[in-house]
């Protein structure tokens, strides 16, 4: 399930990066991590599986029980000094100075990095404002920003200067529809100038929609990771048969080697038989055989979800 | 040494091998200085830093005019017991700039040195709590470069609020007493010119007097992610301090108390200057500085930043 080879050095590496916090809880648990360069890379976990403990880890925040990680080919937090400066990172929700106008918070933000040229500081402000579209409200406090403003002023620090990687943890959380919507249509763009983009996040459909390449987290260990379409394909398909007589149907696909059937109004869904040789074709002429009314059959494509369920035996809502 | 650096070098060595990507420009060699600045004007546009430094200008507003009022009844200043500290109160009659003084030895004791524990304890610990302290940190700020400008930054704060008593003060004094020739306490009169210059190098004694304190509450700072848990400790270890300086039964702590030389600055209204006890102070304040300053850099160092 590797990566396919790319130029360079991962933008994102880890080895065996674990972190037990003090409460004896094992977060982050022997993580090998590989993010090629210029992707857009989901994340994915439930909540509390440890992406946020990973992204502290990688930024030199937390220190890893065990393990190393390194970002931009270079070891973390050994070289934070070289490597932060071409990485921008929203951690786990934005964090505002509420006196401060937006503006100032960005000057806030921007002279704490010793490689921001204060020359350009103000032309750099105003790049990152109009980017994620605050231009309006730059004066005004940020504690009267409503919780999107809030986010994509956060974003507005990742963008002071130019990024090799952007690290967006849960860019969406808490937002509104359109506020979802408008967040990732602005991490498509950024990725489309060529920034690769880690973005962690519990949102299946998320990350389907926003990335090229995905790792899957749950409670604290990798299960999987690669191009999201080589996953999502790598799950099998369920069986979906439409029938007004669901009971009858479920009874006749289970004796013929369906498994993990569920039957939903009309809507019956199950695993294909894993023997070599079914036909498909045979299920249908024994449920018509038995006098079933078949409506529709057919074969659902294998999703994300598919995955994370085959990987975990579990559903994705289940908390870690 | 982390336990992160040892795991590091493995990767630290196949990275080497290849190629730096895109240079970034180089930190100045000014390189606090921007992040010093930064650091002053947030902790000063706080509201509760006015608040702080408001309350210190008028404590020299009410001392005046309860003077004023006391000495408006034909009473003559009564019998000031001054005790160890200095009563410079029966003199403010006769020139308003000994206001400067009795304001300093009013407010040393417990106000002044209370806004630098409440601004020193809020340092790192209001911005772990408020979470702008990670965004700080991966900006890369740099823990060791940020420490050090909250320290600078405490500093400057120090010599403010001192200043903020002073001159607030000076004008009471001269809207509402004489000024003129100030009679030291060593019996010397020297002209009103000598006193404003050593009411300066007092104000600047009693700065130097809460470096100890800033330095602890850098400390206690560092230990918490809560800011308004760090502020209180800070505020309530004065407190204890001052008790425990109180009692004459502990005297064999006393000098080792950050508080015990406080009173000095008084020696700067002398001629000539008896400088033994203000550099005692500076000394003591000096190892204050160094101990919790490197106690404050190996907490922040190494401490995980979870909030
Ligand atoms: N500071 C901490 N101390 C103890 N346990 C923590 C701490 N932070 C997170 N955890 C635990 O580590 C696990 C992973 O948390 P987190 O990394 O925040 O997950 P996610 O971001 O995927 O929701 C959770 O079980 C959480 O309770
Ligand atoms: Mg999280």
């Amino acid at each position: 399930m590797d990566a396919p080879p790319t130029a360079g050095e991962p933008a994102v590496e880890a080895r065996g990066l674990s972190k037990r916090f003090r409460g004896g809880q094992l977060a982050v648990d022997g993580l090998d991590l590989r993010v090629p360069r210029g992707s857009v890379f989901g994340f994915l976990g439930p909540n509390g599986s440890g992406k946020t403990t990973t992204i502290r880890m990688l930024l030199g925040l937390v220190t890893p029980t065990d393990g190393s990680a390194a970002l931009l080919g270079r070891p973390m937090p050994a070289d934070a000094r070289r490597v932060l400066p071409k990485v921008g990172a929203l951690i786990e929700g934005p964090a505002l100075y509420g006196f401060l106008s937006g503006r100032d918070n960005l000057a806030r933000f921007d002279a704490a990095d010793p490689t921001a040229d204060p020359a350009t500081r103000r032309a750099r402000i105003d790049a990152a404002l109009d980017r994620v579209g605050l231009g309006a409200a730059a004066r005004k406090h940020a504690r009267t920003y409503s919780l999107g403003m809030k986010q994509r002023l956060g974003l507005a620090v990742a963008l002071l200067q130019p990024r090799e990687l952007l690290i967006l943890d849960e860019p969406t959380n808490g937002l509104d529809p359109q506020g979802m919507r408008e967040m990732r249509t602005l991490v498509r763009e950024l990725a489309g100038d060529g920034t690769t983009v880690f973005l962690s996040s519990h949102l299946l459909d998320e990350v389907e929609q926003v990335c090229t390449h995905t790792a899957v987290m749950a409670r604290g260990r990798l299960l999987a990771q690669g191009p999201v379409a080589e996953l999502a394909a790598g799950a099998r398909g369920r069986l979906v048969v439409t029938t007004p007589d669901a009971g009858d149907a479920a009874s006749v696909l289970k004796e013929h080697g369906v498994t993990a059937l569920s039957t939903e109004g009309d809507r019956v869904t199950g695993d294909p038989p894993t023997e070599p040789g079914t036909d498909l074709a045979d299920l249908n002429a024994a449920l018509v055989h038995a006098g079933v009314r078949v409506r529709s059959f057919g074969v659902e494509n294998g999703s994300l979800e598919d995955a994370f369920v085959a990987l975990t035996g579990e559903g994705f809502d289940v908390a870690g | 040494m982390s336990p992160a650096d040892g795991a590091a070098s493995a990767v630290r060595a196949e990275a080497a091998a290849s190629g730096p990507g895109t240079a970034v420009r180089r930190p100045s060699p000014l390189w606090t200085l921007s992040l010093f600045r930064s650091e002053l004007t947030v902790t000063l546009r706080r509201w509760r830093t006015l608040a702080l430094l408001g309350i210190l200008a008028v404590l020299p507003v009410l001392i005046g005019i309860a003077v004023k009022i006391e000495t408006g009844g034909g009473d003559g200043g009564g019998g000031g017991d001054g005790g160890e500290g200095p009563a410079f109160i029966n003199q403010i009659t006769n020139n308003g700039l000994f206001l400067v003084f009795t304001a300093l030895a009013a407010t040393l004791p417990f106000f002044l040195p209370m806004t630098v524990g409440v601004v020193a304890g809020d340092a790192v610990a209001g911005e772990a709590s408020a979470g702008t302290l990670r965004y700080l940190l991966v900006a890369p700020a740099g823990r060791t470069r940020l420490l050090l400008a909250k320290f600078a930054a405490l500093l400057v704060f120090c010599l403010l609020a001192t200043l903020v008593v002073a001159l607030s003060a000076v004008l009471v004094g001269a809207a509402l007493f004489p000024l003129g020739d100030i009679t030291l306490l060593s019996g010397v009169t020297v002209p009103l010119s000598e006193g404003l210059l050593r009411a300066l190098a007092i104000a600047v004694a009693v700065a130097v007097s809460l470096v100890g304190l800033a330095a602890l509450g850098l400390f206690v700072s560092t230990l918490t992610g809560s800011g308004i848990a760090a502020m209180s400790a800070t505020v309530g270890l004065l407190i204890t301090v001052q008790i425990v300086g109180a009692i004459p039964q502990l005297d064999v702590v006393h000098p080792y108390l950050f508080p015990y030389h406080w009173m000095s600055f008084a020696d700067l209204l002398r001629a000539p200057v008896p400088w033994g006890d203000i550099l005692a102070n500076a000394g003591l304040q000096g190892v204050y500085a160094a101990v919790f300053g490197s106690a404050a850099w190996a907490r922040f160092t190494t401490r995980d930043i979870t909030s």
